[in-house]
């Protein structure tokens, strides 16, 4: 098996299996099990599925933000062809916490929902990062790429960093109180961000130097050319 | 013999069980008749058949006139109440203080009444409840995160209370405050508020007849995730009013701080009081949501207690006294 194979039919056909398993299990568990108070999505299942999906949300938006530092750390430049399918499936749990708050937590009320969205700052936040996040699905297919030119495609998507941020804020604003969990995602967002821009500065740094060096070498030969004189 | 041990109180079953509990307890006597174990088995497992360690019966319960028919609404199951808490000092998911507080002691416990009153002093719990008529009081409970229940709680009248104890002229408040105990509440390592919690009532709202503390619900001892072995209630209020394990009372001149407003003052005022106009810069408050249904109902003024209330606050602008 060449590695084309392996990535194409084996590894990606894996995780695109796995991230689909929280939302099986989720449907298997409300269809089967007991949505009361001792079945397992407790006495508020409406609250328990929104935040089940809001939290896979912002997990698949963190693992496709993890896959650029990951490649950097590992050298595996492989990981890159798992990105897009990463960051769709975040775009996907979006849509899909987004819809549960419409459909099961307002029930359509939208009036409801429309004051929600001006009004409550982490919903406000949390639309923001769909809004952010949309483009970037749009524009996730290889025609899209092509359309936009690679370069202008690099720029758009760069809106992954302030929507990996804010849907941190979403998740921080959201708890009451100072709460250990959504610290610890803005803690690895804040990593992964920070990852990048450590390698920006550090590449900045390279080519500064490697400026400099360049600067100095045609200096110490035009100060051999004015000397006139070959050392030989 | 049988039918007296599955009655909680002087209240038939059928008014204070939730139907699919009663119908267990009807099945299971059913069973046990039919088997022959009569009173013996009856007896062992009639307190009960649905659900294993649940607190002691409280004795001498007397029904008071906020029961379940004046009330009109159906009771939150029983699971629902005690799984499904907020209750930040054991975790801050709704799970955790039943899954942390298991072995939680609530015995010996002591409250200090302290402040303008004419007996202060440190009472045990037993001494502190004694005087007092053991109601159950059928109330809405309404969460500031829009969701709410109606819950059967069993406890003794503030009123009563503070007249017992005798506050002076200058008792304009009574601030309370729970247990500070980071060993037994785990959930008191992490700064998520300000610990110990505080809360506090004006000393009107405080005598008001609706204001109990309470020592249990379902006819039974307080469960320690729902605040053992005493805590507030104060059904016209938003939860987070209804302070938990009190440990002190005090009463005093000033407005006592409160823990959530102090956390943000923007959000949680003072009197937090049930109000579907004010809007909460987080949930939306005119509808709530009642455990256990799926569409949200309109949330009533003061959760439908504003005839007993409204009159606490009559010329407050409650949109900035909120
Ligand atoms: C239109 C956009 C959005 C709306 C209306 C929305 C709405 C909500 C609501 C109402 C909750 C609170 C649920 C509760 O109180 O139990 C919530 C929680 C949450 N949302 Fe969103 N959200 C949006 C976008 C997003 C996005 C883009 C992400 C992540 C990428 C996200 C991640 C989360 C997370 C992690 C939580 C907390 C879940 C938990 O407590 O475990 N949301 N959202």
């Amino acid at each position: 098996m060449t590695r084309e194979t392996a990535i194409r039919w084996v590894a990606k056909p894996i995780v695109f299996t796995s991230a689909l398993l929280p939302l099986v299990w989720l449907a298997w568990v409300v269809a089967t099990s007991d949505l009361g108070p001792k079945g397992p999505l407790g006495a508020n299942p409406i609250e328990y599925v929104n935040r089940h999906l809001g939290d896979w949300a912002i997990r698949f938006l963190l693992m496709a933000l993890a896959v650029t530092p990951l490649r950097g750390i590992t050298g595996w430049a492989q990981l890159t062809r798992f990105r897009r399918m990463l960051g769709l499936f975040a775009f996907f749990y979006v849509c899909l916490h987004m819809s549960s708050y419409i459909g099961l937590d307002q029930f359509f009320d939208w009036r409801a929902i429309w004051k929600d969205i001006v009004k409550r700052n982490y919903i406000t936040v949390g639309m923001l990062t769909f809004v952010m996040l949309l483009p970037l699905a749009i524009t996730s297919t290889k025609g899209m790429v092509k359309r936009l030119g690679g370069q202008r495609w690099t720029k758009l998507h760069r809106l992954v960093y302030p929507a990996g941020i804010a849907a941190c804020f979403h998740f921080y604003m959201m708890r009451k109180g100072v709460q250990l969990e959504p610290i610890v995602y803005a803690l690895i967002c804040a990593a992964l961000l920070g990852y990048r821009i450590a390698a920006h500065l550090k590449k900045k740094a390279a080519r500064t130097a490697k400026g400099a060096a360049t600067r100095v070498a045609a200096d110490a030969s035009r100060d051999r050319g004015k000397a006139g004189a070959p050392a030989s | 013999m049988l039918i007296k041990i599955a009655k909680p109180s002087d209240v038939k079953p059928s008014e204070i069980t939730p139907k699919s509990l009663y119908l267990d307890r009807r099945r299971f006597l059913k069973t046990a008749a039919v088997a022959g174990a009569g009173v013996v088995l009856g007896t062992i497992a009639a307190p009960a058949p649905a659900h294993a360690a649940r607190g002691p019966k409280l004795e001498g319960v007397v029904k008071s006139k906020w029961n379940l028919e004046t009330l009109g609404e159906k009771l939150t199951d029983y699971d629902a109440i005690t799984k499904y808490n907020n209750f930040y000092e054991f975790g801050t998911d709704k799970d955790d203080p039943s899954r942390n507080s298991g072995a939680f002691k609530t015995r010996p416990w002591s409250i200090a009444v302290e402040g303008a009153v004419e007996k202060p002093g440190t009472y045990d719990l037993e001494d502190f409840i004694k005087p007092h008529a053991l109601e159950e009081r059928v109330y809405r409970l309404r969460c500031v995160e829009a969701w709410s229940m109606v819950v059967p709680w069993v406890g003794i009248s503030l009123a009563n209370v503070i007249k017992h104890f005798g506050p002076t002229g200058n008792a304009k408040y009574v601030a309370f405050e729970t247990l500070l105990d980071p060993k037994q509440m785990p959930g008191q390592n992490r700064r998520v508020l300000k610990w110990p919690y505080k809360e506090g009532l004006r000393i009107d709202e405080a005598m008001n007849p609706l204001a109990i503390l309470a020592v249990g619900l379902y006819g039974e001892a307080m469960p320690n995730q729902n605040g053992a072995p005493i805590r507030l209630v104060t059904p016209w209020k938003y939860g987070f009013k209804s302070i938990k394990s009190i440990v002190k009372m005090r009463f005093q001149a000033d407005e006592p701080p409160t823990s959530w407003n102090e956390a943000a003052a923007r959000e949680y005022g003072f009197y937090s009081n049930v109000n579907p106009t004010v809007d909460h810069p987080r949930w939306s408050q005119a509808k709530e949501r009642r455990i256990g249904e799926f569409l949200k109902r309109p949330t009533l003024m003061f959760h439908g207690y504003a005839e007993e209330v409204a009159h606490l606050y009559a010329g407050m602008d409650l949109r900035k006294q909120y």
